[in-house]
């Protein structure tokens, strides 16, 4: 909470972009006290590790400090705010946390508990899930990472050579 | 950065064990937390601190840029390969049972393919990224 507000409040970028290495971190740290060792690892690595890295390549290309906003912007602050209390009041229609008898604990959640060893040999449930029962939604993420990928290589580059006026690699 | 010898050294120390991490994630992934995502990420992480510390030519002497860039939709080809022997076998796109002699462990062969294909455009793409914009930073 602390890291966020500091993070809105910061001109300086470089300072942003090392807190949200911060904040990755820490989520990290929230999703281990709830378990979810993979989705923490995820986090930890993707969140404070490449996307850190990759953020300050990207700022190496532009200026380290955010221009001042030109006036306050009101309509965006209640668009905000409205949002986020819709979104409150959404959560009271969720299940109580961590309760059992929650749906997505009732639907195909203990078919996979109980069968995922003895069909897949895979004793790490969570890998059966990704790369088994649900291999289609993997590979739809794969096909994602994919294209964002060849999109960004072809942004970066295509500007490149049409500024040069040639082709290949610059000194 | 470069004549930091404390960094230098420390990161040729550091990077076989990242690697050799990156590795144990992706094969234990069946039994203890990972999979192709962390692990891409992991082995990308490590081509991109040796690229960070020695410079990008000395990171493109180990992982060339045409290499980086086939291997981005080698790995989809990889997945989407594993998907289509099931299919050619007569069942379903993705389905893994056709792998082996025995359902379980055809589905076990799977899902081992698919996490390799995970992994490699996982850290292609990652470091294909790192290429591009620092390339274009010169």
């Amino acid at each position: 909470m602390i890291v966020t507000i500091a993070i809105v409040r910061m001109r300086n970028l470089f300072g942003v972009i090392a807190l949200s290495g911060v904040y990755s971190f820490l989520m990290a740290s929230v999703l281990m006290v709830y378990d979810a060792v993979d989705v923490a690892m995820t986090e930890a690595a993707v969140g404070a590790g490449v996307s850190t890295v990759l953020l300050l390549a990207a700022l190496h290309l532009t200026k380290s400090l955010e221009y001042p906003m030109p006036r306050p912007a009101a309509v965006p602050l209640i668009v905000a705010v409205g949002v986020g209390l819709a979104l409150i009041w959404a959560t009271y229609d969720l299940p109580a946390f961590g309760i059992a008898d929650a749906p997505i604990h009732k639907h195909v959640a203990p078919h996979y508990l109980q069968n995922a060893i003895k069909e897949t040999q895979v004793a790490n449930v969570v890998s059966a899930v990704l790369a088994d029962y649900r291999s289609f939604d993997t590979f739809g993420e794969v096909i994602v990472v994919f294209t964002a990928g060849i999109g960004v290589m072809l942004l970066l580059k295509g500007r490149r050579t049409r500024r040069d006026g040639s082709q290949g690699e610059t000194p | 950065m470069r004549l930091d010898v404390v960094l230098r050294v420390g990161v040729k120390l550091i990077i076989p064990f990242m690697l050799v991490f990156g590795l144990y994630v992706q094969l234990h992934g069946d039994y203890g937390p990972g999979g192709g995502f962390q692990a891409g990420v992991i082995v990308a992480g490590a081509i991109i601190t040796y690229a960070l510390i020695f410079g990008i030519e000395e990171a493109q002497r180990v992982a060339p840029r045409k290499l980086v860039e086939f291997l981005v939709p080698l790995g989809v080809l990889i997945y989407a390969g594993t998907g289509v022997i099931g299919l050619l076998s007569g069942q379903n796109f993705l389905d893994y049972s056709v792998l082996a002699a025995h359902a379980p462990a055809g589905r076990e062969r799977g899902i081992l393919l698919v996490e390799a294909g995970v992994l490699v455009t996982v850290a292609s793409t990652m470091i294909a990224l790192f290429y591009a914009f620092s390339e274009r930073g010169r």
